[in-house]
């Protein structure tokens, strides 16, 4: 299958081998960081990724040496620096295992040291002389890529692609909740050496495409990307593949189009615009998303107060059935003419407030009087609930039910009413409006 | 029939002993808590038995096999605080999880499988939320759907590390109802309870614990000034600090443990 493809890789431009490279590192990179994100390895991942350079770096010698004795044909054999890469990936990480558990060390500092040690020995192999093709590897090579390293890419991010599929339920399991993955069976220190051999595969992947350094970039952006922008694990494989296919096909037809930009950093940095849109604009999670929300519950809080004060004034003076003045009402606010219009604009606009004779007497809506009636009942329940139940003294109770009020709802408040006996009025003497009885004054 | 046997379980976690010579036989068919002090062991003793956390001595044995073997017939409900709640999972695809045991880990997801899942929130109460992230709910709401994904697995002997933990009265209430359920269906329910006072309450029978097995029995029988005392008050000093020292000194066990 290798010559196969080989032979039909060979005839095709370096643009068309960078998409398709594009795709092997979606695949591997994308699908693999989303579990490193969910697991909280990306310090793991990174870890990797420096540890695996050496393993790439002996791999090439070694592939040299083959070829010079005649056991293989390339110089620069995929399946060879595969084998030593992940031989060097399964070794650092055996190491950052053991100093946990013959060390007082925590977890960061384990894999500094190794991250380190192993990316200094892979530099200080080039003491025996640079093998050709190894600066791919460290700064990225996917403008240049032939077609002997999108073998390596695709086979790699095959293999990584099937054991995915192939182990979705045990991965997802031991991801989310490792003591159930023991319940069910799943041999977890099997999947958990099987992740690092994967995550091994993925990380030479990358590097083929934007160099060891940046390795951690592919591996983390895309999937934490991914995580802004849904609730589900499926989708967030989908995303985070996408995201990785879009920064690369992106990063490299960019850095082609710019000279002299390298394309791994480009493709890095056009991963990281892609967060920042989703940091923006992610629904439900990103900043827009909750900007919006959290202004649409200030606007609620503060009808719902001016509509409270309304009630406060109608209540005063009996409920009369041609309702309140505009100079009761900026007295009951304490407001200038300017600002009580502004407010009684929201509420006109909101449709809980109708204006009479000429605009001069408030009378409040079916809904605005429902609203009014439901937040006076909802502080009235709630400074109750504090003096009767958890008894607080009557002059603490206030200020407490100014924020409660807005926040109890219809299942909170029935248990309150039931605890407390469906009571009439509040501490104060105050009656406890009923929001779903006619309004007390006619609208109409 | 015995749902679950321990003989000399011993833990030791970072060279601190936490359970240290446990025996313990666990008759089938009852609502049993496990009770002591913080840091008796209580979570570490089902870890123990679970395999989460390795055994440094002893055996434990689930209807009569070890419990590997065993696996199916258990269900196992972890502490809430180890769950990530930011994990891009719904409700349903927690419940659903209870199904995979038996699934093995190539077949698909089936309607079966979905059937299975809906029933189990369905019992908790929570199949109205079966489109919520796991976040997205109130920590009674968090416990019921782990409920519901042990449920889901059909097992004999449930495994509850503080299943009350954070818990709205009413939740606490709709769980205790739950698990009298069990019981009446013949399961074994075995909970990690750090109340006193609900536990004589809820428990057919109670498991004393402080790093060694205090008492083991049936409420009435073992709730008594004494026992408390025993498990509450004064560790047993010189055997904590000898247990201990022996394995900082990489002695493991003081006695050497016995293989079935």
């Amino acid at each position: 299958m290798n010559m196969i493809l080989g032979a039909g890789l060979s005839g095709l431009s370096g643009l068309t081998l960078a998409l398709i490279a594009s795709l092997a590192l979606g695949l591997a990179s994308g699908l693999l960081g989303t579990f490193v994100v969910l697991r909280r390895e990306s310090l793991f991942g990174d870890m990797l990724s420096h540890a695996v350079f050496p393993g790439v770096v002996a791999g090439f010698f070694l592939s040299g040496w083959l070829a010079r004795e005649g056991w293989v044909e390339n110089a620069k054999n995929p399946l060879v620096i595969l084998f030593c890469a992940l031989v060097a990936g399964v070794l650092g990480a055996m190491v950052v295992t053991v100093l946990g558990n013959s060390t007082r060390l925590k977890q960061d500092a384990r894999l500094g040291v190794v991250l380190s040690v192993f990316f200094a020995g892979g530099i200080a192999l080039f003491g025996f002389g640079e093998p050709a093709g190894v600066q791919g590897v460290l700064y990225g090579q996917m403008a240049a890529i032939d077609a002997t390293d999108l073998r390596l890419m695709l086979g790699a991010a095959a293999i990584v692609g099937v054991a995915v599929f192939l182990f979705r339920r045990p991965l997802l399991v031991v991801s989310f909740d490792e003591g159930y993955a023991h319940n069910l069976g799943y041999p977890v220190t099997w999947l958990t050496l099987m992740f690092s051999v994967l995550l091994t595969m993925a990380v030479v992947v990358a590097m083929q495409a934007v160099g060891v350094v940046l390795v951690s970039a592919m591996l983390i952006t895309p999937a934490a990307t991914a995580h802004l922008m849904t609730d589900r694990f499926p989708r967030m494989m989908v995303f985070s593949v996408l995201f990785t296919i879009l920064a690369s096909v992106g990063g490299t037809l960019l850095s082609g189009s710019i000279s002299d930009f390298a394309a791994g950093p480009v493709i890095a940095l056009c991963a990281t615009a892609l967060f920042v849109v989703a940091y923006v604009f992610a629904p439900r999670h990103g900043l827009a998303a909750r900007f919006w929300r959290d202004r649409g519950q200030r606007q609620r809080i503060q009808r719902e107060n001016v509509l409270k004060d309304i009630y406060r004034v109608l209540e005063r003076e009996g409920f009369p059935a041609e309702g309140v003045t505009v100079g009761a009402f900026e007295a009951e606010r304490r407001l200038d003419r300017e600002g009580a219009e502004r407010e009684l604009k929201m509420l006109e606009h909101a449709g809980a407030l109708i204006r009479r004779n000429g605009g001069e007497r408030l009378v409040l809506s079916e809904e605005g009087w429902r609203q009014a009636a439901r937040v006076v009942r909802n502080h009235r329940l709630w400074e109750l609930y504090l003096t009767n139940e958890a008894e607080y003294q009557a002059d603490h109770v206030h200020d407490d039910a100014e924020i409660v009020e807005h926040l109890l709802g219809e299942e909170a408040i029935q248990r309150l009413e039931a605890e407390l006996g469906f009571p009439k009025t509040d501490p104060h003497g105050s009656p406890i409006p009923q929001p779903s009885a006619p309004p007390i004054h006619t609208t109409s | 029939m015995i749902a679950l046997e321990t003989h000399d379980l011993t833990v030791t976690y970072r060279k601190r002993p936490v359970l240290y010579g446990i025996d313990v036989v666990i008759p089938e068919g009852n609502l049993i808590g496990i009770v002591g002090p913080n840091g008796a062991g209580k979570s570490t003793l089902i870890k123990a038995v679970m395999g989460v956390v390795r055994s440094t001595g002893g055996w434990v044995k689930v209807f009569g096999k070890p419990v590997k073997e065993s696996l199916k017939r258990i269900g196992y409900v972890p502490q809430r605080e180890s769950i990530d709640w930011e994990f891009p999972v719904t409700v349903m695809d927690v419940a659903l999880m209870g199904t995979y045991g038996k699934l093995g880990p190539f077949r698909w997801v089936g309607e079966e499988q979905r059937r299975r899942a809906r029933e189990a929130l369905e019992r908790v109460g929570m199949l109205p939320y079966a489109k919520r992230q796991i976040g997205n709910l109130s920590g009674g709401q968090q416990q019921r759907v782990f409920l519901a994904r042990a449920l889901a697995q059909d097992s004999d002997l449930y495994l509850m590390d503080e299943p009350f933990a954070g818990v709205d009265a009413a939740t606490e209430s709709a769980i205790v109802e739950l698990l009298k359920e069990l019981r009446s269906q013949g399961k074994t329910v075995i909970v990690v309870h750090h109340d006193l006072q609900s536990a004589r309450e809820y428990f057919d029978m109670l498991l004393l614990l402080n790093m060694r097995l205090v008492a083991f029995g049936p409420t009435a029988e073992v709730f008594t000034t004494e026992l408390l005392q025993k498990t509450y008050g004064g560790r047993l000093t010189i055997l904590s600090e000898m247990a201990e020292k022996a394995a900082r000194e990489g002695t493991g066990k003081l006695h050497p443990k016995n293989e079935p």
